[in-house]
């Protein structure tokens, strides 16, 4: 049965078969080219139907080659002509841009709410949710519903600090409690995150009964939810925190951290008895966090709505790139329905101050370039550490620098397309002075 | 590319394991296409002529989605985009974005020799190299061709680092062209206003090109599909970097869309280089540090999502430092660990009386370690332990770096305390204290331990060295 081919189809029949010639071939019939040109043609339409034109010259040529003909000889610079390449059209080619969506991403990031007001039987005076997206951070497949918070650090005794973050805690660094109300009234922290590092055996081995009184004292000292973290240390930490948790009863505080290299269960049980939510812990190990988080979840009986995780983060030049990648497939997993990944994320954004950029004079090497003066070296470290992380689909940044959180939010809001700013016009930057 | 399986590599190689590339298979060396670990160039017979047609159609479906552009001429030829994923763990991103500072030409012969002099020079030691600076983009704020020209005479006198002619204007552009279109320089821009003279110049000169389209992917992509009708393959996308507000969220968006419809869509007319301008901060912001701080933000954000060249103003080490640390971050190979040979290195000229220290073969704790020593002065041994690449305190938590490991490691590359030291004594990083007595146990060596950071060994060393 005979079959109709368009000639540009013949040409294509013959792209992958080695044929050099056709022998024995003819074509019968007439080809027809129909085309109705009227007057008064639109040069649009009019360079529209030349590059048609050009190529059905192009697809004859390429079958008159095929079928043996000296076309290149005959046609010489006229054969050249039709090859795209050698011409500038007379107009813009139209085009319409258009991309599609992500199909795949169908399992939303588990809603959690940090903090309990008053109705829910709690002293808070707002509550924070995290969670809830249906695509990476700030993507156009779906709406973010939350945009990130920052929890500002608050420490339970003095301790050293980079001199550029050191100058704003000064006044309030022997006080958790003015120092918890100073980052909330003065520098804007949704959070505030104590760190109750003075229980750990190695520093002041203070008892968890006194942990659990300065944490009362900041509860009491400010109205946004709170972060309670332990000292780090595996052995003392849950039953600090368990104090923590007690005294904190009702108020739904992120209890940080229920780790692997500690009796999780004892901190997931503190959180369950008394309406918190766990830190879920790990460093930079994608399957260590599927592992805590199951073992949340089936052996501690912990809620989904329960649990954030701190897959860890290192700072800028000191292993973000492991951080930013675990961070982003954790966040990736989750949303194509890893039911073990889907939660919130944490940041310890502060680690970024453990680099030496952050925090040296200058660079201890000779050959470097001058590297400029800390003050304003060390919160753009905090800033770019926490900013990488919150594209890979972080929720929640621990921070300490005022200046860094003021920017951070700056950015992440202008991403999250909360924020209102004057548009600029840029199609002039070019001549900018400035 | 279009392949994504080494079988469908191998229907196209020799098929013969002849071992010319190095592998030993043509199953091998077809996975090595795939990860792009090695080009279709290491294998020699497929050079040959009768090979040719596999080569070219192979060629054709290991390409990159997103094209390649070179720009500039000789040793310091830059080579953005050539990207064929969307995420970092997926492979790798390939060619670091390059990051252009400009210079304009209302600046005084003297300012602009001392900027181009600044630029040249800037470095940042990071894991055994230097962290560098790699464009200079001229931009005429004058409008004026003569005083352009001028410009780029001087800037292309002092430097070997590729170009952007940054002008709207086709005489100004081509009035720089005639200076230096033998270095390869990069134009920007192509618009929808002046795209037929810009045209004309890229066809004249041969050299790559910039299509700019602020806020208008239809017409950038009408731009794009227009240039690569006329044969132009060698073209960077700029959809406009809006600085603050929702517009910027709408700018990261087009970054995404473009980037998306390249690679995941398959979708040629727009798969090229992305172009960001975070210096479109110093429109927004009028104090100078706060216009520097916003644009390492936003060439952060652009860095990391799909820019693939920046062009920035700040020379502030405070803005340069970052952008050039979180480029790094985000184009290091994922698939493999940054870490040294583990060795006992020498640092300065190490005799029996100096002292020998520990640390870990992970590349970023080893130059710490092995530059704060070199920079003080001591001479001295540097054991880098193999720890598959994980830091001290890691390497310690997981069991990679225990006081039997240690002393092993030296016994197996052959360094004898006895021969090679009069003191027999050896010295543990501060984070690895808690292995001192096993590590007495192990080697029956003195053990000492230094400070946590390295920064603070020559201090160390004024009470605590020779051992008594």
């Amino acid at each position: 049965m005979a079959k109709n081919i368009k000639l540009s189809e013949l040409g294509s029949l013959f792209n992958d078969m080695d044929v050099e010639s056709l022998e024995g071939v003819t074509i019968e019939g007439d080809i027809e080219l129909d085309m109705d040109i009227g007057g008064g043609l639109d040069p649009q339409l009019a360079y529209m139907l030349g590059h048609e034109t050009a190529q059905i010259a192009q697809h004859l040529i390429n079958i008159s080659r095929l079928l043996g003909y000296p076309v290149d000889q005959l046609f010489g610079s006229m054969a050249q002509a039709a090859v795209p390449g050698l011409t500038r059209p007379g107009q813009l080619l139209p085009s319409k841009f258009e991309v599609n969506k992500i199909e795949e991403w169908k399992n939303p990031i588990q809603e959690v709410i940090l903090g309990a007001t008053s109705s829910d039987g709690g002293t808070r005076k707002s509550t924070i949710t995290l969670g809830g997206e249906n695509a990476l951070p700030y993507y156009f497949d779906s709406p973010m519903p939350h945009r990130n918070h920052i929890t500002m650090d608050v420490f339970d005794m003095p301790i050293g600090m980079a001199k550029a973050v050191k100058v704003n805690y000064e006044d309030v660094i022997e006080s958790p409690a003015e120092w918890a109300k100073k980052v909330v009234n003065d520098f804007g922290a949704d959070m505030v995150t104590i760190h109750l590092i003075s229980t750990d055996p190695g520093i002041k081995d203070t008892s968890p009964r006194e942990a659990a009184e300065t944490v009362a004292d900041v509860l009491q000292a400010v109205d946004v939810p709170i972060v309670i973290g332990g000292s780090g240390n595996p052995e003392k930490d849950p039953e600090v925190l368990e104090k923590a948790a007690e005294v904190a009863e009702g108020e739904r505080v992120l209890l940080a951290s229920a780790s692997l290299n500690l009796d999780y269960e004892r901190i997931a049980k503190a959180a369950t008895d008394y309406g918190h939510v766990v830190l879920s812990w790990t460093q930079l190990e994608i399957n260590a966090q599927k592992e805590l988080n199951r073992k949340l979840m089936k052996q501690c009986n912990v809620k989904r709505e329960d649990i954030v995780m701190d897959p860890t983060t290192a700072a800028l030049g000191y292993g973000l790139d492991y951080a930013y990648t675990n961070m982003e497939r954790i966040r990736l997993a989750g949303l194509i329905g890893d039911e073990e990944l889907s939660f919130p994320m944490s940041s310890g954004t502060t680690n970024a101050w453990g680099a030496r950029e952050a925090w040296m004079v200058g660079s201890p090497l000779k050959e470097d370039s001058d590297w400029g003066p800390r003050e304003y070296r060390g919160p753009i470290w905090e800033i770019v550490t926490g900013l990488t992380l919150s594209l890979a689909g972080n929720d929640l940044f621990m921070m300490m620098h005022p200046g860094s959180v003021a920017v951070l939010k700056e950015i992440t809001q202008s991403l999250h397309g909360s924020l209102e700013r004057d548009a600029v016009d840029i199609s002039d930057w070019v001549t900018a002075e400035v | 590319m279009k392949v994504n399986s080494p079988l469908e590599v191998y229907k196209f190689l020799p098929q013969t394991n002849c071992g010319d590339c190095g592998e030993a298979t043509c199953m091998a060396f077809a996975s090595h296409m795939i990860d792009r670990s090695l080009k279709l160039e290491d294998c020699p017979p497929l050079l040959e002529d009768k090979f040719r047609k596999k080569y070219l159609k192979l060629a054709e479906l290991l390409a990159p989605e997103i094209r390649e552009v070179m720009i500039g001429t000789g040793e310091h030829t830059v080579s953005v985009g050539g990207d064929d994923i969307l995420y970092r763990h997926q492979l790798t991103f390939f060619n670091q974005p390059a990051l252009a500072v400009d210079v304009w030409d209302t600046m005084s012969e003297d300012e602009l020799v001392e900027r181009i002099k600044f630029i040249n020079e800037y470095k940042k030691f990071y894991v055994g190299r230097f962290l560098k600076l790699d464009m200079v983009a001229i931009r005429s704020t004058s409008g004026d061709p003569d005083k352009f020209k001028q410009a780029v005479t001087i800037a292309a006198g002092n430097t070997e680092l590729p170009l952007i002619l940054c002008s709207l204007d086709p005489k100004v552009l081509k009035s720089g062209l005639e200076v230096v279109a033998d270095k390869k320089p990069m134009l920007y821009a192509a618009t929808k206003d002046n795209w037929q003279d810009v045209a004309d110049l890229v066809m004249e000169y041969d050299v790559p090109l910039v299509l700019f389209s602020p806020d208008d992917l239809d017409t950038l992509k009408s731009l794009a599909a227009t240039f690569l009708e006329m044969g132009r393959e060698d073209l960077v996308l700029d959809p406009g970097t809006n600085p603050q507000g929702k517009s910027l969220r709408e700018s990261f968006e087009n970054f995404l869309m473009i980037r998306r419809a390249g690679i995941r869509e398959g979708q040629r007319d727009i798969a090229f280089p992305l172009l960001a301008v975070p210096m479109t901060a110093y429109l927004a912001n009028d104090d100078p540090v706060s216009a520097s701080y916003w644009e390492t933000v936003l060439a952060s954000v652009f860095t990391v999502r799909y820019g693939d060249i920046m062009i920035v103003h700040s020379i502030e080490p405070y803005a340069l430092l970052p952008e050039l640390h979180i480029r790094d971050t985000i184009y290091t190979d994922p698939r493999t660990p940054v870490k040294v040979d583990p060795k006992v290195y020498e640092v300065g000229s190490p005799d029996k009386d100096s002292p020998v220290f520990v640390t870990t073969n992970f590349a970023l704790t080893y130059y710490t370690v092995e530059s704060d020593l070199a920079s003080s002065g001591i001479d001295c041994y540097l054991l880098a332990t193999d720890t598959d690449g994980l830091g001290v305190e890691a390497a310690v938590a997981g069991g990679q770096m225990t006081g039997q490991k240690v002393s092993d490691e030296f016994k197996r590359l052959g360094f004898d305390f006895s021969e090679m030291t009069a003191h027999n004594t050896v010295i543990l990083p501060g984070l690895a204290a808690r292995l001192q007595g096993d590590m007495e146990d192990a080697s029956g060596l003195k053990v000492k331990i230094r400070p946590p950071d390295s920064g603070r060994i020559a201090g160390w060393m004024q009470n605590h060295w020779p051992p008594e």
